[in-house]
């Protein structure tokens, strides 16, 4: 019947949708290697339509060879990569229709003005001249370029070449960015210029790819983490979810004098001494003010006297150096 | 809406308009020779007729070769600051930059060739040549411009850096000077000669100067024309297989 068959290509489609907003970017058993050297050795991503999802690794770890394979400027040795629902490998051209890319050096055109430089992708995207100008002039303002619109990228500073370039980017409105290390070199100002552009990006709906070596960067703006060394993705999960893969949340008691410090090591068994300090103990709590009242009531009810107190918790730097070096340890959130 | 081609040709010819320099020095550089050959060293040559007459002919040939460690340094820009992997990643044809390149630099060497003759037809220069001929002569320094800078794309793409790739062309402006550009091959020291009376430029030079003097040689042009089709061919297969492995 005509009917069912409709409504059976109907329902497709509908799955088809929903598979295509709900990844922006998978790979999978994705390799690469020069010559033999590997680079990528069999690596799993998923990216969700609409979040940050941040590849987080030391210098050499394979950061930008994973960009250029997901972007199309190089080719895996194996695995399949699916980009705003297009195989890399047999769909290029959707792939680069839908996808923004900026690297890690500015990709500006110093012998153009900054206008020109984005007139030529409008151009290039076979942009409307009518909507082109609009485009250009809109992303100008947005980025604080205006004033420096007719100037050559030449004399621009690291911190406007790096938003003509990412304004470049956006010309065309890709749905899916990729970030190669954008703050890398900047000024801590204008990295959170660029910190709220992203935000601003993520909230009109586009997925963000984005690669760091800065950990603060990637705690502050990514949904997801995953953390790539020696070619492998160690740990993935939200920042919170690695930062609880690392045991050492902990409070800092310091006190006056030996004695005391004695006495509260016999109150709190679990307590460790401290390496470098020994007039402090690290007592293990998961920081939150209930367990925190507790230790204290325990001290004051032995009339101990707390000289310093600080409550400790991984940042995403104590996860980085416990996961990075150790290629062998795979940790799974 | 423009094709990719055409709006990166009008990048290229803001890039050169940005840099009068350039076109001024690819200017300057063949006429300076020409004057110098003409008026200074020239009298001392044994050659029969005005020298002006034999000269041009290599110093056209010489205007196309100087002016092509611009083009050199401008593609090697291209793909060491960083640029062409934006390009790479959108949905345009990847022959349209390097075309474009070529376009730009086969304008601004017509341009050279204009002032280059300009010069040497108020100095003296006469061609008895018919209309025909001159139409051969010219077609014959585009098909050498033609030729010529797709070895210099080849050999832009290929260079590490910028500062190498603006030395990377040395060798084509020194090749004319070994050709009978200047005096003919018969007079040169034995080695010198036989290079000079068998690399490409002798025998395209030779067929511009038979043009130019309206006695064309049909063997010489053919000799001329396989040596550009070739040197072409040569790099462009050269300059697309560079630019696929350069990411």
């Amino acid at each position: 019947m005509p009917c069912q068959g409709r409504v059976r290509a109907v329902a497709g489609r509908a799955a088809n949708l929903v598979h295509m907003t709900s990844s922006a970017i998978t790979a999978s058993g994705l390799r690469k290697a020069y010559k033999d050297k590997v680079v990528l050795d069999g690596i799993d991503l998923d990216v969700p339509t609409g979040t940050i999802f941040s590849l987080l690794g030391p210098n050499g770890a394979g950061k930008t060879t994973a960009v250029n394979v997901l972007t199309t400027l190089m080719t895996a040795d194996a695995g399949t990569i699916r980009v705003a629902g297009h195989d890399v490998a047999t769909d290029t051209k959707a792939v680069r229709a839908a996808i923004g890319v900026t690297g890690q050096f500015a990709a500006v055109d110093d012998l153009l003005s900054g206008r020109e430089n984005l007139q030529l992708i409008a151009d290039l995207k076979r942009l409307r001249p009518a909507e082109s100008k609009q485009i250009v002039t809109d992303l100008l303002e947005r980025f604080d370029l205006t004033e420096s619109a007719q100037k050559l990228a030449s004399t621009y500073s690291g911190g406007m070449r790096r938003k003509l370039d990412l304004a470049m980017t956006l010309v065309g409105k890709p749905s899916i960015i990729f970030l190669d290390e954008p703050t890398t070199g900047l000024d801590p100002r204008s990295r959170r210029t660029m910190w709220e552009i992203i935000r601003q990006l993520v909230a009109d709906g586009v997925t963000i790819f984005l690669t760091t070596q800065y950990l603060e960067e990637a705690d502050r703006l990514a949904d997801k983490i995953a953390v790539l060394d020696g070619g492998k993705i160690v740990a993935q999960g939200t920042p919170a979810e690695l930062k609880r893969q690392i045991p050492g949340s902990h409070v800092r008691l310091r006190f006056a004098t030996d004695l005391d410090l004695d006495t509260a090591a016999r109150i709190l068994t679990d307590a460790t001494r401290d390496d470098e300090d020994d007039l402090v103990l690290r007592a293990p709590s998961d920081g939150s003010a209930k367990s925190v009242r507790d230790l204290l009531t325990q001290l004051d009810t032995n009339s101990l006297d707390v000289e310093e107190f600080s409550v400790h918790t991984p940042d995403l730097d104590d996860v980085f150096l416990a996961l990075t070096g150790k290629t062998n340890t795979k940790v799974s959130a | 809406m423009p094709s990719s081609t055409t709006t990166m040709l009008g990048r290229n010819f803001k890039h050169t308009l940005r840099n009068p320099v350039a076109v001024f020095n690819a200017i300057l550089f063949p006429i300076v020779l020409l004057l110098m050959f003409v008026y200074v060293i020239g009298g001392a040559f044994d050659i029969p007729g005005n020298y002006i007459d034999y000269a041009t002919p290599g110093m056209l040939i010489l205007t196309i070769c100087y002016g092509l460690s611009a083009t050199a340094l401008s593609v090697n820009t291209d793909m060491t600051k960083g640029i062409i992997n934006r390009f790479k990643v959108m949905d345009i044809s990847r022959s349209a930059v390097l075309s474009a390149h070529v376009a730009a630099s086969m304008l601004r060497t017509v341009i050279a060739l204009a002032a280059v003759t300009g010069v040497a037809l108020a100095f003296g220069f006469r061609s008895p040549g018919s209309f025909t001929d001159w139409l051969g002569a010219i077609g014959l320094l585009v098909l050498v411009a033609f030729a010529t800078t797709w070895i210099t794309v080849a050999l832009g793409l290929a260079a590490k850096t910028p500062e190498s790739a603006g030395m990377i062309t040395v060798p084509l402006v020194m090749l004319p000077f070994l050709s009978s550009a200047i005096v003919p091959a018969e007079t040169m020291a034995p080695g010198v000669r036989q290079f000079a009376e068998y690399q490409p430029f002798t025998p395209i030079i030779e067929t511009l100067r038979g043009l130019l003097i309206g006695e064309p040689s049909g063997s010489k042009a053919l000799v001329a024309a396989s040596w550009c089709v070739g040197i072409a061919l040569v790099g462009y297969v050269w300059s697309l297989s560079t630019f696929k492995k350069r990411a």
